[in-house]
């Protein structure tokens, strides 16, 4: 069993949640900014996912921002490599990478292409982007750990689309076969995917009985209520059964920026050139009156 | 007892394989094996009894063993996993390619059953694993020839930092270079025999019968060099042209292998970017899903066995 107790969450271990919800919309501001810099981006799942990612680097993980290959780090593959303008946002809010650098996203020669790589950026572990990778390496990186005798954790953040993938439950079943307990998922059900909402593609639910049905320890919250989140993340990681964990995370496509939350729904969100600038202000706006 | 290859005579050793890996895995305490589901029939058995903390079994689920071999590598491991030829390639692609080979991650996947070495039919029959695996960067690919070919390169693929592919011959398996002055090294192609007419560039079991051909062969004054040339990617340029330079030579490439992206072709191509042209052949399988039935008939069918080299490369010196 390992002792979750011992493990120093770095910079924000105390943060309550009104600094988590801070860093949530810092988060959001830097990948609004990158958008706007290729007038392009996943920038709904990157907006729905932010509350989800300040948690992780402000409540969850453990890191050192100044040497992302530190060995006693925990491990946060991004299987969903298009989530990348997402995860570079909060590896800036996180101070791994120079908020500057966001200048750059996804031109010639940057360190932030726009699909996750790990030979580009300091803090992209794996390469993902080709679907139903992510959670099969983190079997592999969990059983790693373990023969080290490390009590790093693996979070492995992949998307309601994955689940259509086999290769994803080959690994769910070999996880809870080997009883990974140093493997967390961390799923993001923003229920869309390319061609429509995921539960039209294929039988996403039930979802946490099927999790449960394959031996993991399994929760279902709003992926952007911050006091929930970080109470699944503590009895994630705080569970003391010999088995995977995985949270389910509801969340809204463009939260935090109302007129991008109820336009059309889409995979991939159409925002015009003027409009990036305007998010931003409403988005601060916000922020302001909280 | 699983099936093992004809040996035609010849002296056997038993799972050359799993010994060597066991000789590895003692000087290097980094390395691991994961299988899925098919130990006992990838020589596996013989490490897992022998380091059963440092063997996975990953069940009948090869994604997922390929994708947690990228993981145990990130962690520092380096990782053999085994599977039938069919499987890595035809199944596993997409995890090879994005979570191994992008990365240049430190995996050795190691497959049995490569080209037609079962009688099971197409379902087992990896006749397009090279053509597969080819086009794939990063990949060094390996196409051993016997069981001291196997030996020696499974220690130099773990001492080789990358990913590696491995065409494996299981159980007793034919022992036949022993006898030569040979050497595997990686990237390198060898000449074991020389002579006047005929250069045989051979790679995997196809490097045995060519060198029973060129005996039979030698019988009719009909002189034959024998190039084994285990590595085919990356292959080695340089070895292969200067030998197919020498003037008058009939060329004839012989793999256990579609006659489509395998080492003919490979050859082929390469003697052609450097404007040498010789009368050129190929000893390989059709581009067909092929029989099943028993394998020597399969061999001689297709033109694999010794007898069906002899007497192709005669009518090739009679045209």
């Amino acid at each position: 069993m390992r002792d979750v107790d011992i493990k120093q969450t770095n910079a924000a271990g105390a943060a309550d949640t009104v600094s988590l919800k801070q860093r949530a919309y810092r988060i959001r501001r830097h990948a609004l900014r990158m958008g706007e810099v290729q007038g392009q981006g996943y920038i709904a799942q990157a907006l729905g996912f932010a509350d989800v990612l300040a948690v992780c680097y402000f409540h969850a993980l453990t890191y050192r921002a100044g040497d992302p290959e530190w060995e006693g780090r925990d491990r946060l593959y991004l299987s969903i490599g298009h989530y990348a303008i997402a995860l570079y946002a909060a590896l800036i809010e996180a101070g791994v990478l120079p908020e500057d650098e966001l200048e750059t996203y996804g031109g010639d020669d940057s360190r932030l292409p726009m699909s996750g790589m790990a030979a580009y950026t300091p803090g992209m572990e794996i390469t993902g982007g080709s679907l139903g990778h992510g959670l099969g390496i983190a079997v592999g990186a969990a059983l790693g750990l373990k023969r080290k005798q490390s009590t790093s954790l693996i979070y492995n953040l992949l998307s309601d689309g994955e689940l259509g993938e086999g290769s994803t439950w080959e690994a769910v079943m070999s996880a809870a076969h080997h009883r990974l307990d140093n493997l967390i998922a961390v799923v993001d059900f923003n229920n869309q995917q390319a061609d429509g909402p995921s539960q039209d593609m294929l039988c996403a639910e039930p979802l946490e009985d099927k999790w449960r049905a394959f031996g993991w320890h399994a929760q279902r919250v709003n992926g952007n209520d911050i006091d929930a989140l970080t109470c699944a993340f503590d009895t994630a990681r705080n569970h003391d059964r010999a088995r995977p964990r995985a949270i389910i995370c509801d969340t809204r496509m463009g939260k935090g920026v109302p007129f991008l939350e109820s336009r059309e729904r889409n995979h991939f969100l159409r925002v015009d050139a003027h409009e990036w600038a305007q998010a931003i202000d409403i988005l601060d706006r916000a922020n302001a009156q909280s | 007892m699983i099936a093992s290859l004809d040996a035609g005579g010849a002296p056997t050793v038993d799972a050359p394989f799993g010994h060597a890996l066991n000789d590895a895995a003692r000087a290097n305490a980094n390395i691991v094996a994961l299988t899925a589901d098919l130990s006992k029939y990838t020589d596996l058995h013989v490490f897992a009894n022998a380091n059963p903390s440092r063997f996975y079994q990953m069940g009948m689920a090869e994604q997922v063993m390929l994708s947690a071999a990228a993981g145990l590598a990130r962690e520092g491991f380096t990782p053999f996993a085994t599977t039938y030829a069919v499987f890595a390639s035809r199944r596993a692609y997409d995890f090879i390619c994005m979570a191994i080979a992008e990365e240049s991650l430190d995996v050795k996947i190691v497959c049995a059953l490569p080209g037609l070495t079962t009688g099971y039919g197409p379902s087992h029959q990896s006749t397009e694993d090279l053509a597969i695996f080819r086009g794939m960067p990063n990949l060094t690919i390996i196409d051993p020839c016997d069981a001291t070919d196997i030996q020696m390169a499974t220690r130099a693929i773990a001492a080789h930092r990358g990913p590696v592919y491995m065409r494996l011959l299981r159980g007793k398996v034919p022992d036949v270079l022993r006898e030569y002055d040979y050497q595997f090294e990686l990237g390198r192609v060898k000449l074991l025999r020389d002579g006047a007419d005929v250069l045989f560039i051979a790679t995997g079991l196809m490097t045995m019968r060519a060198l029973q051909a060129a005996e039979q062969l030698r019988a009719d004054s009909i002189d034959c060099a024998v190039l084994h040339a285990p590595t085919i990617k990356p292959l080695d340029v340089d070895g292969i042209r200067e030998a197919a330079s020498k003037t008058g030579r009939l060329v004839v490439v012989a793999e256990n292998h579609s006659r489509i992206g395998g080492l003919g072709e490979a050859v082929a191509a390469e003697l052609m970017r450097a404007d040498i042209h010789p009368r050129f052949r190929q000893i390989a399988l059709p581009d067909e899903f092929l029989d099943a039935g028993a394998l020597p008939t399969l061999h001689e069918r297709y033109g694999l066995s010794v007898d069906a080299v002899v007497t192709r490369v005669k009518k090739w010196l009679e045209a």
